[in-house]
């Protein structure tokens, strides 16, 4: 005999996202989902944007394993929970649940969720977050945006780091931003250096932007 | 490896959709763009299975290949590595599908 079921196998998932969302709507704070392959620079990105941004965060930092980007954070007086996924390649929304009630969001503006550095499984995994960005590193070449379509559709900006090494390293800017809007043509790209400093006065308005017109 | 815990979402759902009756097949549509592998949701599902109403059932997958609707022409198409519309030459489309991800129906034996 024949059931149909007809159910999207992230239902549960997605369920609790939309808990996390209430509750981060509740306490007037925007989450952002920051997805990125390992080494890509999400932490430092985190770091510059707590040095330059003018307006409280805090941070749930994932990792499969240690704490050495929550320390990173933590001794920068920044308020931070660590999610140790103990091997899961993403993190999910009940885990996200679980954090939230380790960390203090009143007074908060931003919430960044550090992802597990994974170019494939995060994408799949709503958090309940208001906005995904994806970040992506010079040296990880041009072509990320066409090998993991999956992740590049679905942000609503893709921060390239590291351009301070563009001299020495073949890397097509056009190509990796068509690879971009051909899925995501609204996507917001900036080029930056968090070494350098580069570029992060527009991803610092954007985010200014975002905390006022959302 | 996030297969592992979508096929303890995938027999939760086909249990709780069963009417406690044992399970013979699964049917599962998976899109192009959706990032998950078949034959890792069959290793992880005869593991998981075991002891339930879902053990020894069919995994029955359905791909569904990815389709873009260009932003320029409207024509619809399968997006090659380059994302190019064939008909027009405009880079890229909306995406209409391929990010299916989901259980279609569950076969179950009925009652001898």
């Amino acid at each position: 005999m024949k059931i149909e079921v007809v159910k999207n196998i992230l239902d549960a998932n997605d369920q609790i996202a939309y808990l996390n969302r209430e509750a981060f709507d509740s306490l007037d704070v925007i989450a952002i989902n920051i997805m990125a392959s390992p080494g890509a620079g999400k932490t430092s990105l985190i770091l510059k944007t707590a040095e330059l941004l003018n307006l409280p965060i805090a941070v749930i930092e994932g990792d499969v394993a240690s704490t050495i980007d929550s320390e990173k954070i933590a001794s920068k007086g920044i308020s931070v929970v660590q999610i140790n996924t103990g091997g899961t390649c993403h993190l999910d929304a009940p885990m996200v649940k679980e954090a939230l009630k380790r960390i203090k969001l009143e007074g908060i503006k931003f919430l960044f969720i550090e992802n597990v550095g994974n170019l494939i499984c995060p994408a799949s995994f709503e958090l309940g977050e208001h906005l995904k960005v994806a970040v992506s590193s010079v040296p990880e070449g041009d072509d990320k945006p066409y090998k993991y379509p999956g992740l590049f559709s679905k942000v609503s900006a893709v921060v390239l780091n590291k351009i301070d090494i563009l001299p020495y390293i073949d890397f097509n800017m056009e190509y990796f931003q068509n690879g971009i809007k051909a899925l995501n043509p609204k996507a917001q790209i900036f080029p930056l250096s968090c070494k350098t400093g580069e570029g992060l006065d527009k991803w610092i308005k954007w985010l200014e932007s975002e905390a006022v017109n959302r | 490896m996030h297969e592992l815990a979508v096929t303890e979402e995938i027999i939760k759902i086909t249990i709780d959709s069963s009417k406690s009756k044992k399970i013979s097949a699964i049917n599962i549509v998976i899109g192009e763009l959706s990032s998950f592998i078949d034959d890792s949701i069959q290793f992880y599902f005869d593991i998981l299975s075991r002891s339930t109403l879902a053990e020894g059932a069919t995994l029955n997958f359905r791909r569904v290949p990815a389709k873009l609707r260009c932003y320029n022409c409207k024509k619809e198409f399968h997006p090659d590595s380059t994302m190019i519309c064939p008909f027009c030459n405009h880079l890229g489309g909306k995406i209409i599908e391929g990010e299916e991800f989901y259980i279609e129906s569950i076969e179950v034996k009925d009652e001898d």
